[in-house]
């Protein structure tokens, strides 16, 4: 895919394929920041925005709201956690249609607002199952010491539990960021304006030929630029993200 | 109203302020993500079973129909067609994707720098998205230009300038082979978290008694691995019957429509053709399909589950 995308265009769609780019050219690169008619570069810092934005409120939410559940038990909590939980056995992929009426209402279609707070919602509740059970392995006695030194619930959280439970906020926000990153169908529905369009979509864009006729080498060069960020960040943080999934789901 | 459990025992202070407090600060520290969930969850959950008993097009009049649409429903032939293709699709890739992530998971399940190298490496596809990973299979499944069709070529597999998708069946076993690729790792994942709470004595105590490596699986690991195999499986059906990103893009839903699957037919109904109560009604009948897996699923692996589990 990688080589595909540094071909020159005629060498691209060659038959029999070449295994490697006899003539290595950019020029499937320069198409997709902008020579061809789109402008991809304003896609990939829409699928920055949402990504970034999804896991930061996810991450805050699911830190707040699992400490709160895991240790701040209140009347009703076990009622509203169970209905956290319930979303897990509804993907917004059944609610896509009241979804785009909900947006349209609040005047969220075709923004990444609207596509953030979607998919911040649906990623709460894995992250709050796995902070809950971060929160819920740190010893008791931490706390209490915390306490005792006159910390608020506030501060006990952020000086003593997230310390503790980084691997959880780890996994948590690249969880997040992948899906959000990723997500195709949402994307596809809830905005109908180039250039507010989320990185795969405007894969099936070039995909549907906007370019002229199909482009196989602007497309896996678009593949590229859409994977690429993800692998980085999986291979630097693999360690946390695999060892803190697993540490997690063990419990 | 008696404490809330978990909480007693010389845990918090036993004075009323303190516990006040402390159930203060939890209403308030849930309450953010719990308004996101009422809003862009139960808020649209309702509306929709609100919009199934309407006539809605996106724009015009809303006429209330009562149960007409659930009747249009199930009379709908490319709804039918839909959920047939939808099972079908599901009932190939489940015992597919869970044979190999088990294979997986018992092979990269010893500890030591190679395992976790293989874990890492199987688990790499999960992060790249179902839709990217579509067109980079679109890709190598083209006739004449993609390097898999090629070497298929070559190799005598096929004869020349196969096109993989204009035939329902090699069409649907390329999605499958693309979704094994991507999602296999996060299976392995989870089966390997189940296999590390296994305690290792209890394996070794069956090998001690003279079981064989497969007797052992068959009667010690797997039975004790079924709470997370029936994760998995709830999980990876639920996957199935939500797919839509490897349709859409790979196979357009062709050849002629035979790839369509429930979701895909959500989005045509609702999207295309602007007939929102009757997709709401598509989305109402998906929703109660899965919801009913999951918890038939649960409920059999649970109820077969062998009594004399320490």
């Amino acid at each position: 895919m990688i080589t595909y995308s540094f071909k020159s265009p005629s060498e691209a769609v060659a038959a029999p394929p070449t295994l490697y780019p006899h003539d290595p050219s950019l020029e499937h690169y320069r198409a997709l920041a902008g020579n061809g008619g789109i402008d991809v570069l304003d896609n990939v810092r829409n699928s920055v925005v949402v990504s970034l934005g999804t896991t930061l409120a996810t991450l805050v939410l699911s830190i707040l709201a699992g400490y709160g559940f895991a240790r701040l038990r209140f009347p009703g909590s076990n009622v509203l956690f169970f209905a956290t939980l319930v979303t897990f056995m509804v993907p917004f992929q059944a609610l896509v249609t009241p979804l785009y009426l909900l947006l349209d209402e609040f005047g969220l279609l075709n923004s990444l607002l609207g596509l953030t707070l979607v998919y911040t919602t649906f990623q709460l509740p894995f992250g709050l199952f796995l902070m809950r059970n971060s929160f819920a392995a740190v010893p008791r006695s931490l706390e209490e010491a915390a306490r005792i030194d006159g910390c608020g619930h506030l501060q006990t959280l952020v000086r003593v539990m997230l310390p503790v439970a980084v691997p959880g906020v780890i996994a948590t926000g690249l969880l997040a960021y992948f899906t959000a990153w990723n997500e195709f169908f949402a994307a596809l529905i809830f905005v109908n304006e180039q250039e507010r369009f989320t990185l795969p979509v405007t894969l099936s864009v070039i995909a549907a030929g906007a370019l002229g006729s199909r482009n196989w080498g602007v497309l896996q060069a678009g593949v590229t630029v859409t994977i690429i960020p993800c692998v980085i960040i999986y291979v630097l943080l693999e360690k946390y993200y695999v060892g803190g999934l697993l540490s997690t789901l063990k419990k | 109203m008696t404490p809330p459990t978990g909480l007693g025992r010389g845990a918090a202070p036993r004075r009323t302020p303190a516990r006040a407090g402390v159930r203060l600060a939890g209403a308030a520290l849930t309450a953010p993500a719990l308004a996101m969930i009422a809003v862009f969850f139960y808020v649209p959950l309702v509306t929709m079973l609100w919009m199934t008993l309407h006539d809605w097009p996106l724009l015009g009049e809303r006429r209330f129909v009562g149960l007409r649409n659930y009747r249009d429903a199930l009379d709908d032939v490319a709804f039918r067609n839909a959920v047939l293709f939808t099972f079908e699709y599901t009932l190939i890739s489940t015992p597919v994707l869970l044979v190999l992530a088990l294979a997986l998971a018992l092979l990269v399940r010893r500890s030591g720098h190679a395992a976790r190298f293989f874990q890492g490496l199987y688990f790499m596809p999960v992060v790249i998205g179902l839709a990217a990973g579509s067109f980079l299979w679109l890709f190598l499944f083209q006739s004449d230009i993609g390097p898999v069709s090629h070497l298929a070529d070559r190799l005598g597999l096929t004869s020349r300038n196969t096109d993989w998708f204009a035939d329902k069946t090699s069409a649907l076993l390329v999605v499958i082979a693309m979704v094994t690729w991507k999602v296999v790792g996060l299976q392995m994942l989870l089966l390997l978290a189940g296999l590390q709470a296994i305690p290792a004595e209890v394996e070794e105590a069956a090998r001690v008694d003279g079981a064989n490596k497969w007797q052992t699986l068959r009667h010690i690991t797997l039975p004790l691995l079924r709470p997370t195999l029936a994760l998995v499986l709830v999980f990876s059906v639920a996957g199935s019957l939500l797919a839509f990103d490897q349709f859409f893009i790979m196979t357009s839903g062709g050849p002629t429509n035979s790839t369509i699957t429930a979701v895909y037919e959500i989005y045509r109904t609702s999207f295309i053709q602007f007939k929102l109560g009757l997709g709401a009604t598509f989305s109402a009948l998906l929703m109660i399909v899965l919801v009913l897996v999951s918890a038939l699923q649960l409920y059999l692996l649970r109820s077969s589950e062998p009594g004399s589990e320490p």
